[in-house]
């Protein structure tokens, strides 16, 4: 099988969160970046699917050269070759997905991989919006998939409100991973050397533009303290009262 | 839970490749998903972990060093050290663990041992197939194991072994044990198998720390074992003293980890607990054993990483690997315990990690040369005059 996952670098989910001087991006001087945690499931399935079938497993990042260690990492875990799309402007999900469709239409690739959304962000559009572009079928927020290469088509099991969906696809195809997919595998340390010869072949992007643009960004209200009401039955009423008129919670 | 971010004052991040930075957070994440949610019962109940065997060697934390015809993953020092100091921050008996492993077993079997050997035992104790001991310390000679009372005889085309070890970390668990013993007069290594005739390895009991560890007394009676079982390379007490210093390098790191948790769950703790309406953490008297800490493990880390840098060059010296084991335990040993009196009352308990490290640092200090014989090694170096021979 040839199996692509696009894999993304963001901050780290410790990060305290700090708003750029020019108050419409966050300030990366002091963040530890990481792989997207919903890539891993990604990557994961992906292996495994080519240790059931065999095939390459290849990962694609767009973004500045720090965007390498992404893929650096994600070869540790396993796979065969990475593609580094260089681009240094930040987009939004819709160029982010155009940059990606165009490096993936003519990559043969049968199914496609994403985590479901990236944490930085959180749009969970990205996938879905490749999937569009290259005209492909897709399933969101998966967390089983049952793959069937001789009748080219995947059984997905995916997440929705109050249950879950079954769905068929056929390749190739674009998912998203959800946390519950799979127990992602540590990178070893053999796996770390192995992946220091593995293969990152640089592209330059293809033009995008955004669709939407940053106009501002801040930081939630600071949170106010609690309110004790009292310390017996006494004080139920009254906190029902409030749970229901002023927080609206029930 | 917060996961553990790691303790970096001075950015010493920085200073590490972006390989070295991957195998730490693989440890680092090991060791939060695997060990620290199992490791007290473990303690408490007196016995290792030992399905996380299988899963290190998986990882390639056995023997990381050496190469990769063996199964291992050719790592350098660097990131063998960061390999120790994220398995002491979950428990020094882990650490422990894997320290015997590769620097008291792998290490001499690959450095005195036969070609046979390499590749018959290398391979399964990279992989956490078998486990192995290292027998040096005796009842009556722990510092001076020059003195050792171990013989080994030749005998008809076998050796014959004859003495007792004493405090051997994995003894009881152990397929192998390198055991030092004198042949002529000169301490030789050995290779003894597990069920040898006239060999026995009960465990010791009682221990109030490194419970979660496994520490044996290895016993040989007449023990025949094959003449091809001895480490043809070694030769003299300098060869089980340069395991030590494999040993002991990754201790020095080791106890940053542990350093590093207690730090961690002393900072936390200080700035959830209010007494007198305010966070304990805003009191000088709390402040101070906090930036005391802070700065202890600054130091300790910047000590470990030179020396790590200079053993990856093959320039380190006995006496340096001496200083960085005998401050970053002595100070990890006193964070411990200042974290402790910084959680009051709840520091006693298991809910928390910093009884447990300062009970196995207690261990740490006197294991692998004494604070006070390293003390005298260094001593002996800087005057040119030494307190032993």
């Amino acid at each position: 099988m040839k199996l692509f996952v696009c894999v993304n670098q963001v901050p780290d989910t410790e990060t305290k969160v700090k708003v750029g001087q020019d108050g419409k991006t966050i300030d990366r001087s002091e963040i530890n970046l990481i792989l997207n945690p919903y890539d891993e499931f990604a990557i994961e399935a992906a292996l495994q699917l080519k240790d059931k079938f065999g095939g390459e497993v290849t990962y694609v990042s767009a973004g500045g050269d720090s965007h390498k260690e992404v893929i650096r990492k994600s070869l540790a875990m396993g796979g065969d070759k990475g593609i580094h799309i260089k681009t240094d402007s930040a987009g939004d999900s819709y160029s982010t997905a155009a940059i990606l469709a165009s490096a993936l239409k003519d990559s043969g690739a049968d199914i496609i991989f994403f985590g479901k959304q990236s944490i930085d962000y959180d749009d969970s559009a990205v996938g879905t919006m490749v999937a569009e572009m290259l005209g492909l079928p897709s399933a969101s927020v998966v967390v089983k998939i049952d793959a069937d290469e001789g009748a080219k088509k995947v059984i997905c099991e995916r997440e929705v409100e109050g249950g879950k969906e079954t769905v068929e696809l056929s390749l190739p195809c674009v998912i998203t991973a959800q946390k519950g997919l799979n127990e992602p595998r540590y990178p070893s340390l053999k796996g770390i050397m192995a992946a220091k010869s593995k293969p990152i072949q640089e592209i330059s992007a293809a033009p995008a533009e955004p669709l939407t643009e940053v106009i501002g960004m801040r930081k939630p209200a600071a949170k106010q303290g609690g309110r004790i009401l009292g310390t017996d039955k006494s004080a139920v009423p009254e906190l029902v009262r409030l749970l229901h008129e002023e927080a609206k919670v029930i | 839970m917060v996961q553990f971010g790691g303790v970096d004052y001075f950015n010493i991040e920085s200073l590490l490749s972006a390989e070295e930075k991957l195998v730490r957070d693989t440890v680092r994440d090991f060791v939060s998903n695997e060990v620290i949610p199992i490791i007290e019962k473990h303690y408490r109940e007196g016995t290792f972990p030992s399905h996380l065997i299988r899963k290190m060697g998986e990882l390639g934390l056995l023997g990381p060093t050496l190469p990769a015809k063996y199964g291992c993953a050719e790592m350098n020092n660097m990131s063998y050290g960061l390999i120790m100091q994220e398995l002491e921050r979950g428990d020094s008996s882990i650490r422990s663990f894997a320290s015997v492993q590769s620097g008291l077993v792998m290490y001499p079997i690959f450095t005195f041992g036969s070609e046979a050997q390499k590749d018959h035992w290398l391979p399964k104790l990279a992989s956490g197939e078998a486990v192995g001991c290292f027998g040096l310390t005796e009842p009556d000679f722990g510092s001076n194991p020059g003195g050792m009372k171990t013989r080994a005889e030749k005998k008809e085309g076998r050796y014959v072994l004859n003495g007792a070890k004493m405090w051997i970390t994995n003894g009881t668990v152990a397929d192998v044990a390198v055991v030092w013993a004198k042949l002529d007069g000169k301490v030789r290594g050995f290779l003894v198998e597990k069920g040898t005739k006239g060999f026995t390895a009960p465990e010791m009991k009682g221990k109030h720390s490194l419970r979660a560890s496994v520490t044996s007394e290895l016993v040989f009676q007449d023990c025949e074992i094959p003449e091809e079982n001895i480490l043809p390379g070694s030769s003299g007490l300098k060869s089980p003293l340069m395991c030590l210093d494999q040993a002991r390098y990754g201790i020095a790191w080791g106890a940053m980890g542990s350093a590093m948790a207690c730090y961690d769950a002393a900072l936390n703790y200080a700035k959830s607990r209010v007494q007198f309406d305010k966070p304990i953490a805003a009191f000088q008297i709390t402040q101070e054993k906090l930036v005391y800490m802070l700065t202890e493990i600054t130091k300790g880390q910047l000590l470990v990483h030179q020396l790590g840098r200079l053993k990856d060059q093959g320039k380190q010296k006995a006496v340096q690997i001496s200083m960085a084991k005998r401050n970053n335990v002595h100070v990890a040993l006193e964070i411990a315990r200042l974290a402790r009196t910084v959680l009051g009352a709840n520091g006693i308990l298991d809910e928390y990690p910093v009884m447990r490290h300062m009970a196995n640092l207690e261990s740490v200090y006197t294991y692998e040369g004494t604070h006070d014989i390293h003390t005298l090694i260094i001593g002996a170096d800087i005057t040119g005059l030494p307190a032993f021979n």
